[in-house]
C-alpha cells in the first residue's frame, strides 16, 4: 500500500498538488454538464430561449440546428428520410464529435453521467464488490439491436426508453415516471454492476465511441516514464481498459489513449501525482515517442 | 495434448460467452420491440399535431425533441411523459383540455426538424388531426330538441365542417330539431367543438380518422355517381316492370 493520508485514488495528487489542482478536470467537466443543462433549462424556467428542444434535436438561437446522429440513424432504420434541418443538425454534431472524441458527449454533456458517476463514487466509498461485469462489447451488440428493432418495428424504439433523453426531456417538459428509470440506473450501477450502465450497456455511448474512434483530441500518457504504478488512474477511469496500451506501452508504442471508449473525462490527469497524463492530439504522438525512448531505456536499466 | 485441451476450453468459453451475450442482447431487443409495439397504440382522446404522418410513419420519424411544443403559441401541444399512453416523448393534445387554434402559419409544422409533421401541409384547413363525431346521440341538447348550437358556433369552419340539418321533432310533433352534422371533407379535427360542448362529458368528440369513419368496400360503386359521370344510366335498356304497391286498388 501507498503511504499517505488515505488510500483513496488521487490522495497523493491532492497531498502534492492541492485539492483544486487534483480535481481540475472534474470540476470543469461538472461545470460543462451544468452549463449544457442550464442552456436548455433557462428557456422553460426563466423564459430566456437560447436553446429549444432536447438532446435528441434542438435549435440554438433560432438558427443552429443540432440533432443526435444516433436518433437520426434510428429514423433511417425505421425507413423515414428526415427533413434537411435534422440531417444538417446531425451532420454538425457528427463532425464535432468526430473531432473532439465521440464519448466527450458521455463525459461532458450527458445528464446521466453525474448519476452514474455518483453511483461509482459511492460504490468505491462503500467498498462494494464489482458485481456483474458483462463484456464491454455488450453495448455494441445492444447498439446493433436497437437499430434492428427500429427497422423491424418501424419506430424509433430506443427513444421510448433511452434514460438520457428520458431524463433530459423530463426536466424540460415534465418528468412523469422518468425519474424511476434514473433511479433504476443509479441502483443498478451501485449494487448490481459497477460502472454497469455507461461502461457496459449504454448503446448511445457505444455509438459515440464508434463515432470518435479516430478523433483528434485524445489523452496522452506523455510522461509514462515517470509512472510509479500507483494504479490511481485505473481506479478512477470509467473505462480502465483504455489506459493499459498507452501507459504500459514500451518504446515506440504510442502513448496516446487511442481507444474510442475513452470519454476524455480527464480524471486520470487529475489523480496522477506524477503528471503522466495530458490532453493531446492524436498526431502529436509521432514526434514525442523517440524523445521518450531514452527514459524508458533508463528505467529498464535501473 | 494439454495444449489442445486448453484450446478446447478456450473455444468452449468463447462460444459460451458469445451465446450468453447473444441471448441476453436478443432478450433485451425482444423486450424493446414488445414495448415499442405496445407503446404505439394511440388512445382515441390523444390527437397528433397538424400535418402528423399516419401513426406508424410518425413513430418512425418523430425525434421526440418537443420543438413543436415550444413553438405552439397556445400551449395546446404536450409531450407524452413516461407512463402516459401515447408513445413516450411524442407530441399530442387532448381536445377537451386545449384544442388546436389552427394558426395560419402552422408554427408546429415549421418547427419540426424531422418531417414527422409534414411540411407539405401549408394550409391549416387541409389538416386532418381527427374527425369530430356527434357521439352523444341521446345527450346532445340539439338532439333533445333544444337550441344549444355551441359546437356549430365555435367551429372555425362554420357551415362547412359543421352544419345544422333541420329535422322533424317526433317527440313534440310540432317542432324542429337542428342536428349538428360534421362533414369530413372540411373538418380538421381541431377539437374546438369538443372543448366547448356544454355537457359534463362532451357529446361531440374528435376521434382518430380510422375510428371515426367507416370505409366502403373498394369495389363498391355508387350508381348515381356513375350515372352522373357517364351522363346516362349504365343499364340503358332496363325493363321497367310495373310497381306493385301494397294499397293498389283491386
Amino acid at each position: 500500500m501507498r503511504p499517505g493520508p488515505s488510500n483513496r485514488p488521487g490522495a497523493v495528487a491532492v497531498a502534492e498538488r492541492g485539492w483544486l489542482s487534483a480535481h481540475k478536470w472534474l470540476l470543469i467537466r461538472r461545470a460543462s454538464q451544468l452549463c449544457f443543462l442550464a442552456l436548455f433549462l433557462i428557456g422553460p424556467w426563466a423564459g430566456i430561449w437560447l436553446v429549444e428542444g432536447t438532446l435528441a434535436s434542438s435549435l440554438t438561437l433560432g438558427v443552429l440546428p443540432l440533432s443526435d446522429p444516433y436518433v437520426i440513424l434510428q429514423a433511417l432504420a425505421a425507413r423515414h428520410w428526415p427533413e434537411t434541418t435534422a440531417l444538417l443538425g446531425a451532420a454538425i454534431v457528427l463532425l464535432a464529435y468526430a473531432l473532439i472524441g465521440g464519448r466527450v458527449y458521455c463525459a461532458w454533456v450527458c445528464p446521466i453521467n453525474p448519476v452514474t458517476d455518483l453511483a461509482a463514487w459511492l460504490h468505491q466509498r462503500l467498498g462494494l464488490p464489482k458485481g456483474w461485469q458483462p463484456k464491454r462489447s455488450t453495448r455494441l451488440w445492444l447498439l446493433g439491436t436497437t437499430l434492428l428493432v427500429a427497422a423491424v418495428t418501424g419506430t424509433i424504439a430506443w427513444e421510448a426508453v433511452n434514460p438520457i433523453t428520458l431524463l433530459h426531456r423530463g426536466l424540460l417538459y415534465g418528468v412523469g415516471l422518468a425519474w424511476l428509470v434514473v433511479l433504476a440506473i443509479f441502483l443498478f450501477d451501485l449494487f448490481v454492476a459497477r460502472r454497469g450502465w455507461c461502461g457496459h450497456l449504454c448503446p448511445v455511448g457505444a455509438f459515440y465511441g464508434l463515432l470518435g474512434a479516430k478523433s483528434l483530441l485524445r489523452v496522452s500518457a506523455r510522461r509514462r516514464a515517470d509512472c510509479d504504478d500507483c494504479m490511481d488512474c485505473f481506479a478512477v477511469c470509467p473505462e480502465p481498459q483504455v489506459i493499459t496500451p498507452a501507459l504500459r506501452g514500451k518504446g515506440e508504442a504510442s502513448p496516446i489513449v487511442l481507444s474510442g471508449d475513452c470519454s476524455n473525462c480527464g480524471r486520470c490527469i487529475d489523480v496522477c501525482s506524477k503528471n503522466v497524463f495530458a490532453f493531446a492530439n492524436r498526431f502529436e504522438a509521432a514526434p514525442a515517442v523517440p524523445a521518450a525512448l531514452p527514459d524508458d531505456d533508463d528505467r529498464k536499466a535501473a | 495434448m494439454a495444449q489442445v485441451e486448453r484450446h478446447d476450453a478456450a473455444r468452449r468459453r468463447f462460444l459460451a460467452d458469445i451465446g450468453r451475450a447473444a441471448c441476453g442482447v436478443g432478450a433485451a431487443g425482444l423486450l424493446l420491440a414488445l414495448y415499442a409495439e405496445q407503446n404505439d397504440a394511440l388512445p382515441a382522446q390523444s390527437l397528433r399535431p397538424p400535418g402528423a404522418l399516419d401513426e406508424e410513419g410518425f413513430l418512425g420519424a418523430c425525434l421526440r425533441c418537443g420543438l413543436c411544443v415550444r413553438d405552439c403559441p397556445y400551449d395546446t401541444l404536450r409531450l407524452a411523459e413516461l407512463g402516459e399512453a401515447p408513445a413516450t416523448g411524442t407530441p399530442y393534445f387532448v381536445a377537451r383540455d386545449v384544442p388546436c387554434e389552427m394558426c395560419d402559419d402552422i408554427p408546429c409544422v415549421a418547427a419540426c426538424p424531422s418531417g414527422a409533421l409534414d411540411p407539405a401541409l401549408t394550409d391549416i384547413e387541409d389538416a386532418r388531426m381527427g374527425l369530430a363525431v356527434l357521439v352523444g346521440q341521446e345527450t346532445c341538447l340539439n338532439l333533445l330538441g333544444l337550441r344549444c348550437d355551441v359546437c356549430y358556433r365555435v367551429c372555425p369552419l362554420i357551415d362547412e365542417a359543421i352544419t345544422l340539418v333541420r329535422q322533424h321533432n317526433e317527440r313534440t310533433g310540432v317542432h324542429a330539431r337542428f342536428i349538428p352534422t360534421v362533414h369530413s371533407d372540411h373538418c380538421t379535427g381541431c377539437g374546438k367543438c369538443e372543448k366547448s360542448c356544454v355537457l359534463e362529458e362532451a357529446a361531440i368528440k374528435v376521434l382518430p380518422f380510422a375510428i371515426a369513419t367507416g370505409e366502403l368496400g373498394s369495389h363498391y360503386r355508387l350508381g348515381w355517381e356513375e350515372k352522373a359521370a357517364r351522363g346516362e344510366s349504365l343499364v340503358p335498356d332496363l325493363i321497367d316492370l310495373p310497381d306493385r304497391m301494397p294499397e293498389a286498388p283491386q
